[in-house]
């Protein structure tokens, strides 16, 4: 197995008037290729910073990031829109779909940003979304589905540019239970093909579901391993 | 993302706010259109006034002796005699004598105009005898009595049958012994066959003056500013001041008066132009707009890939083609507010004068259009393509 994902002592400050807040503090980690790994913590405790980084959307202050062996740290923004359009699926709570696009558009936009061409683009869309089992809705806008198919077609266009990292900000947070669970049975269905998930979520409750769990408190790892682990230790 | 992809994108938001797009492009639409009448109208001016002096005569050198004092003056020989010694440059001279006298036919006094002329006037005015004969030399040595009418007075005040009749001017009856033929299908009062030719001779002791106009012509119009300088040295051979004569070559004034259109035309678009600049700030104010309201959607692009220039570039073309689009419907406007404009200045002038755009115009001004959608539509893409995509997708 090799690493996917390397945190080499991040750091990110913000400047907040005469305050300089820590919301990654030294944050080391490795997540390996195939992987299924949750991110937890509170609000506050820096994972949104932490998937910010990861997700090349955003840079850290000190410390290196290697993503897929690539140091990401040095890259210019053009050069960061390449690596998230190349290596992310990004999944998000609010979906995050073009309103004006059909279905079947909204899941084109990153293969058409990777430049590739019309009709090989079609045939990959088509083929993501059936496999999200939303074929027969391809010519509908965003906001005549309901959240759940909202969600399928983000995970849809997430899957459609084959990335390294499949990155999830809560993507049951918005969905009731019912449709939370399918959304993550669909997570765990692309994690057993291989791909690597990492998942953002404040909620105990899905983190326990996932194999290895990173708590985050006040911007520093306070536990990585397995979810049973961390409850043993708590006890202790 | 190629640039059709990129433009397709662009008219698809444009048309998902029609009413929004109508008034945002309305600024040029007005500036655009309004160009394209002012053009028109120059072009349809610059025409008019070309046909008007075809008429009377682009190859003519009007002469005009002031004279020094009393004592120096240019004989009518002398006059002759520069033009038949450069046959290449000049070809007919004749003297031109305004009479301001009185006419009368009958008892009905008439308002065409009168001129002393030579036997060569009719040559160089381009007119032929209909009916009758051209002035003679013994006409114009003896000061006789006769006239060459036009085919409108012919017409009018002796249907058809003048030759042989006589025109009174002041006390003086005088024989119609030509008609010229008709020149215009359309004959009017003061028009081109409404005038009245008499021998110069006579029309000086009628006037009581002596000649100091002449017109002389041309063979060639392209050596007109060669004829007009060898006439203006031999006139000042003689004369040894600048002072003592002019002599204009009606090209030269039309392409004065050409010049002199162009220049109003010119500060008029200008002041067109003004409105296309207003236009551009309502296209520019637009996008700012629609970049706020779209910052979600910059920021989604952004996550999933897009870089800078595809931001820049998507904004950009969206503003160019909804001033292009803009552009081609001031084009629309402008020609159909155009055939108005040709109705309205007939109506108000009694010639024809038709407002007639330019092809180069009407590509300058989709090209100003398109011009100024990039100018003003950079500052708000800019704006777009440097978001920062956290702070976008967080953008409520």
């Amino acid at each position: 197995m090799s690493t996917m994902i390397e945190f080499r002592n991040i750091c990110k400050y913000y400047e907040m008037g005469d305050e300089t807040v820590k919301a990654a503090d030294d944050i080391s980690m490795k997540i390996e290729k195939g992987e299924f790994v949750a991110i937890v913590g509170q609000s506050g405790s820096g994972k949104s910073t932490c998937m910010n980084i990861i997700g090349c959307l955003d840079t850290q202050t000190s410390g290196e990031y290697f993503l897929d062996g690539r140091d990401v740290g040095s890259m210019s923004k053009n050069e960061l829109a390449s690596i998230r359009n190349e290596k992310i699926g990004f999944i998000f709570q609010q979906y995050n779909l073009l309103p004006k696009l059909n279905v079947l558009e909204n899941v084109e936009v990153p293969l058409m940003y990777a430049g590739v061409h019309r009709g090989e683009r079609r045939k990959r869309a088509l083929e993501t979304l059936e496999s999200v089992g939303l074929s027969d809705k391809l010519k509908h806008r965003p906001n005549e589905l309901s959240g759940g198919q909202q969600q399928r077609v983000s995970i849809a266009r997430a899957l459609a540019g084959k990335p390294a990292v499949i990155l999830a900000d809560e993507p049951t947070g918005a969905l009731d239970s019912k449709t939370g669970k399918e959304v993550l049975a669909m997570l765990f269905e692309m994690n057993a093909h291989g791909n690597t998930v990492v998942l953002i979520t404040h909620d105990n409750g899905i983190a326990s579901q996932i194999p290895r769990i990173i708590r985050l408190e006040d911007g520093k790892v306070v536990y990585d391993g397995a979810p049973g682990e961390e409850k043993h230790n708590e006890h202790i | 993302m190629n640039i059709f992809e990129t433009f397709s994108l662009a008219i698809k938001n444009i048309l998902s706010s029609k009413m929004r797009t109508f008034l945002t492009m309305l600024g040029i639409i007005i500036g655009i259109s309004a160009v394209i009448v002012i053009t028109g109208l120059g072009n349809g001016m610059e025409t008019y006034m070309r046909d008007s002096f075809a008429e009377l005569g682009t190859n003519l050198l009007q002469v005009n002796i002031q004279g020094r004092g009393s004592a120096r003056n240019v004989s009518i020989d002398q006059m002759y005699e520069i033009v038949q010694k450069y046959p290449k440059y000049f070809e007919y001279l004749s003297p031109s004598v305004t009479v301001n006298a009185t006419k009368r036919i009958g008892t009905e006094t008439i308002t065409s105009a009168t001129t002393g002329v030579s036997e060569d006037y009719i040559y160089i005015k381009a007119y032929k005898i209909a009916q009758g004969r051209n002035f003679e030399y013994m006409d114009i040595v003896d000061r006789k009595k006769v006239c060459i009418i036009g085919e409108y007075i012919n017409t009018t005040y002796y249907g058809g049958k003048a030759l042989g009749d006589s025109i009174r001017i002041d006390a003086e009856k005088l024989t119609i012994i030509g008609i010229a033929e008709q020149k215009k299908d359309e004959m009017k009062e003061g028009g081109t066959d409404d005038f009245i030719f008499i021998p110069y001779t006579t029309a000086a002791r009628l006037s009581r003056t002596r000649v100091r106009n002449y017109v002389v012509s041309a063979p060639n119009e392209d050596l007109m500013a060669e004829s007009k300088s060898i006439l203006e040295n031999a006139l000042y051979k003689i004369f040894e001041d600048e002072d003592a004569y002019t002599v204009l070559s009606m090209t030269e004034v039309l392409e004065m008066l050409n010049s002199m259109i162009g220049i109003v035309i010119t500060i008029l678009v200008i002041i067109a132009g003004i409105s296309l600049v207003v236009g551009g700030i309502g296209i520019m104010n637009i996008m700012l707009v629609s970049v706020t309201e779209r910052t979600r959607e910059i920021g989604i692009r952004k996550a999933l890939g897009a870089k800078e220039r595809v931001i820049l570039s998507q904004f950009v073309i969206e503003a160019a083609t909804t001033s292009a689009l803009g552009g081609v419907l001031g084009i629309v406007v402008g020609f159909l507010l155009s055939g108005v404009a040709t109705k309205i200045v007939t109506a108000l002038n009694s010639d024809p004068i038709t407002v007639s755009p330019a092809v180069n115009s009407v590509v300058m001004a989709f090209a100003v259009s398109v011009g100024i959608g990039i100018l003003f539509g950079y500052l708000p893409a800019k704006k777009a393509a440097r978001l920062n995509p956290i702070d976008a997708l967080r953008y409520e």
